[in-house]
């Protein structure tokens, strides 16, 4: 079941607990039960991975180019020789909707990596160094986190304009907070814990301690949350997309194309609904799957 | 005899699990009448709460009453539909639950906690209610009671808490009050108050069943006493005929276990074994994995529960015959 | 309770200094000359530099960021390159219409989201559960521009049953508002299906029962407060995402609101309307977040007494 807000951090907050009291992540156990128990997730996983293949051969899919004209074709509805109809410059949209599933996918990945990476990186430093680097990056999280992350971004888009590269860094930039946030919580916990004290009073270097002790404890949460991040970002992208702010044309991702076919929404519907569909479909195999995740990786909600 | 007022018969509570049926309650009949306390007395997962809950019938899907009866006054409660069976809920028969803090609802003030049980049953108008229960917070010794009234749970302590919880049960004089382990959550001076709260309420002729897993409490103030183990009743008597001569090999483990204690023994002395789970009952008597006087035919058969002297009933084959021997 | 509550407005207040140092700091690192593109190519140096001294452009940044910060506090943030119109006075009128949004939206998601959240927790598993849980997924899932714009061509468009755009009567912000609505909505149910669920366990439940109560009333009585508690945080952080979605749906409906506002500085390259219904938005979230912590109060007696 998807948990929001406050409930979705304790959750994953308590995620670190279990290997504060000394039990073992049997990770692929926990995987297979995934996979025994949550149907919804199995299908959400194979959804994404056809969706991930789709996108990458694309070329051996359908017979039309991306960018290929065909002005006698222009706002042709869903037919035998166009699946999904066709667009205002008579481009296939299926084959649009294919290629653009690159950039949508990869808008999805990599930021929710990136973010990850620093989030991960800050949450630790803050987590296990306290003091002022800890009040530093806790107030700088407060601060992003204060910001309705639509404006945030709107604002970050507007500084830095418009293409693929500043939309990574912008949903970067929007998204770490909350990564260093949960990580931060966990290492507080686990900093306490008798192996950090142990590794500490043997005189192992705090960097080390990070890196061999506590990273690798965050590992289930993260992975949590690089799956819950990247649907995420992928609205957000849309959101950006669908204003004109975020990929910039010759690129087309999903969101793009629902703002060129938003002018035609009365009169060729498809155009907004076709890539919509999709950008709705991917969210929720992505949401599903997180919240199975985050269900097999939590002590609390484990069956006896 | 006394008037009977509940009498439960046969009562099985099935509860269906990812590993087939279990039977927290199994089978389990017993009487209380006016004006005595009853005690249901075992360790913690023998189904007694369980027992209690199902008495005023408070049983949460999927668990079901399966079978038997439970009948307050003659009236049969198993076959109520559920809107009758609310009436008397409350009214002709009520429930103290164990923790006095999470039985309380937090964001409510308890005078109107207690108040609600009057007003559900009409028993007297809103003008009326403030002062019926201002009059029930001084009956179970609550100091200043009109203050408490608008008190929020959190800022009483457990045992006024549990006070709030037994002038709410008794609002609207019920015939029958059942206790689970009314003072487990309570420290001692506190406990000894609570008992004789209950006792103030059986002299005024309500019907008391408690349920607890400790002896001291139920020698202190029951007059009769049933011994639960994996879902059965296994020994019933008097308190005092308990005390004095138990028959059931469980129910003398258990007081060895305590006197051991208040005597000072070097060791403590404990039942071997663990409680089975009831997924994985004996064949046939269910203590027969822990029991020292274990005969090849218990580990077959369950025993009958048989009156072995006037009043007193054991579920134990070798008691029956070294009862006959006597 | 009361030193809770200064402590929250005096973090609300460094959170907002933030917001502001940053979207002042962000707006100011974008290359090119504001008022070279405000003038456009065909003005002379000498204009440009002129109008730049005029407007303090030509001062050090932090000079510049405190006469922002004091005339801002004034209720003055200055006037729009675009609109030529103080910033102030837009921000009023499109402040009206978005609030009217946003309560349409919040009406529906309350009422639509809570009473889902019950029904599906009361029928825990059976068909209405699943029906209602799958129907809040589906809120979830829904990005606020397809919402926004099914809607508008289902009900504007195909049945003519709602205008399409524009707010001239009250009956222009129903399908914004259920679109901008509709995400919370699936998201309050879940947040009520689970918390309600919890409650529902708890021991005074089973106290309600025994007292004679039927079961619809211990629902209302005693289990839906308790639940509602961790509800109402989040329809504090909701505040948040309404303000966001807010802008997507002005932009579908062409509502002059906040939203459209902001995508109007943006594509007009307007600093100063930009800064400040940046400021302005948020502001009103911060504000939202810390008056939801109030109400918490205010419900749970717990923190009301206990601090």
């Amino acid at each position: 079941m998807p948990l929001s807000g406050r409930k979705k951090t304790d959750a994953l907050a308590s995620l670190a607990l279990q290997s504060q009291l000394g039990e073992e992540i049997r990770f692929r156990d926990r995987l297979r039960r995934l996979a025994r128990e949550n149907k919804t997730a199995v299908v959400s996983a194979a959804l994404i991975l056809v969706m991930a293949l789709a996108a990458v051969f694309a070329p051996l899919l359908t017979p039309y180019g991306e960018k290929d004209m065909d002005l006698l074709n222009r706002l042709s509805p869903p037919s035998a020789a166009h699946l999904l109809g066709t667009d205002e410059g008579g481009r296939d949209v299926l084959a649009r909707l294919l290629y653009g599933a690159r950039i949508s996918l990869l808008v999805g990945v990599v930021p929710a990596l990136l973010s990850l990476l620093l989030g991960a990186l800050l949450g630790v430093i803050a987590g296990y160094r306290g003091g002022w680097a800890d009040a530093l990056i806790m107030r700088a999280a407060d601060i992003t986190l204060a910001f309705p992350s639509m404006l945030l971004t709107m604002v970050v888009m507007y500084a830095l304009g418009g293409g693929i590269g500043n939309v990574f860094l912008t949903l970067t930039l929007v998204n770490w907070a909350n990564v260093a946030r949960v990580v931060r919580a966990q290492t507080l916990q686990l900093k306490n814990s008798e192996f950090a004290e142990s590794a500490r009073i043997t005189g192992v270097p705090s960097r080390v301690i990070m890196r061999r002790h506590i990273l690798p404890n965050c590992l289930p949460t993260l992975l949590v949350l690089f799956t819950l991040n990247i649907p995420a970002s992928i609205l957000t992208e849309s959101s950006l997309s669908f204003l004109g702010l975020g990929v910039q044309p010759p690129y087309a991702s999903w969101g793009l194309m629902i703002n060129t076919g938003r002018q035609y929404l009365f009169n060729a519907p498809w155009l907004c609904f076709v890539p919509g569909a999709a950008i709705m479909l991917i969210v929720l195999a992505f949401n599903f799957l997180g919240n199975g995740l985050m269900d097999v990786l939590d002590p609390r909600q484990q069956k006896s | 005899m006394e008037e009977t007022i509940l009498e439960v018969s046969r009562l099985t509570v099935t509860i269906p699990t990812d590993r087939g049926e279990i039977l927290p309650v199994n089978d389990v009949s017993l009487r209380i009448p006016a004006g005595k306390i009853v005690g249901i007395v075992g360790e913690s997962g023998c189904g007694k709460s369980m027992t209690a809950r199902a008495v005023i019938g408070l049983i949460r899907p999927p668990g079901r009453v399966a079978g038997g009866s439970v009948r307050l006054g003659g009236r049969e409660l198993t076959g109520l539909l559920p809107k009758e069976r609310r009436r008397l809920m409350g009214s002709e028969i009520s429930m103290v639950f164990q923790e006095p803090m999470s039985s309380l609802n937090p964001v409510m003030k308890v005078g109107r906690q207690v108040e609600e049980a009057l007003l559900q049953h009409g028993v007297c108008s809103r003008k009326e209610a403030r002062e019926r229960v201002l009059e029930m917070f001084r009956a179970v010794e609550i100091p200043e009671p009109e203050v408490r009234y608008d008190s929020y749970p959190h800022q009483l302590s457990g045992g006024l808490r549990q006070r709030v919880m037994i002038a709410m049960a008794m609002v609207c004089r019920p015939r029958v009050l059942i206790a689970d382990e009314p003072t487990t959550a309570l420290d001692v001076t506190v406990e000894a108050q609570i008992l004789r709260l209950l006792r103030e309420l059986r002299d005024r002729g309500t019907g008391l069943l408690v349920i607890s897993h400790n002896l001291g409490v139920i020698a202190q103030l029951c007059d009769w006493v049933y011994v639960m183990y994996a879902g059965r009743i296994v020994e019933s008597a008097s308190a005092e005929e308990l005390f004095e001569r138990p028959l059931h090999p469980y129910t003398r483990g258990l007081f060895r276990s305590v006197l051991s204690v208040g005597e000072g023994a070097e060791t403590l002395e404990t039942i071997p074994g663990v409680v089975p789970s009831l997924h994985h009952l004996p064949e046939g008597c269910s203590f027969s994995l822990r029991c020292s006087r274990c005969e090849t035919r218990c580990e077959k058969e369950m025993p009958e529960l048989r009156e072995l002297a006037p009043g007193h009933a054991v579920r134990c084959r070798p008691a029956e015959r070294e009862a006959l021997h006597e | 309770m009361l030193r809770t509550l200064a402590q929250r407005l005096v973090q609300a207040v460094i959170v907002l200094a933030g917001v502001m140092l940053l979207i002042f700091v962000m707006l100011r690192i974008v290359p090119g000359n504001p008022v070279e593109t405000l003038m456009g190519e065909h003005a002379n140096q000498e204009t440009i530099s002129r109008v730049s001294e005029e407007m303090g452009l030509d001062q050090p940044l932090h000079i510049q960021f405190f006469r922002y910060l004091s005339s801002a506090l004034q209720g003055d943030f200055g006037t729009s390159f675009t609109l030529g119109k103080p910033v102030s006075r837009l921000l009023r009128s499109a402040f009206v219409n978005t609030l009217i949004l946003a309560l349409f939206a919040a009406l529906f998601a309350w009422i639509i989201g809570i009473g889902c959240g019950v029904l599906a927790a009361v029928t825990k598993n059976r068909l209405p559960d699943r029906i209602f849980t799958g129907f809040s997924l589906l809120g979830i899932s829904l990005p606020v521009f397809m919402a926004a714009m099914f809607l508008q061509y289902v009900f504007a468009f195909r049945l003519h049953w709602l205008p399409i755009s524009g707010a001239d009567s009250w009956t222009g912000f129903i399908l914004p508002g259920i679109a901008l609505g509709w995400n919370s909505a699936g998201q309050i149910a879940q947040m009520t299906r689970v918390t309600l669920l919890e409650t529902l366990q708890e021991d005074y439940i089973d106290t309600a029962l025994a007292k004679g109560l039927s079961p619809a009333r211990t629902v209302v009585r005693h289990a839906l407060r308790n639940a509602m508690l961790p509800v109402l945080t989040m329809m504090a952080i909701q505040l948040s995402g309404l303000l966001s979605g807010a802008v997507i749906t002005e932009t579908v409906f062409s509502l002059n609101g906040l939203g459209r506002l902001m995508v109007q500085a943006i594509s007009g390259r307007d600093i100063p309307l930009l800064q400040g219904t940046a400021l302005f938005t948020t502001g009103i979230v911060i504000l939202g977040s810390l008056a939801a912590d109030c109400l918490y109060a205010v419900l749970d007696p717990r923190i009301r007494k206990g601090g």
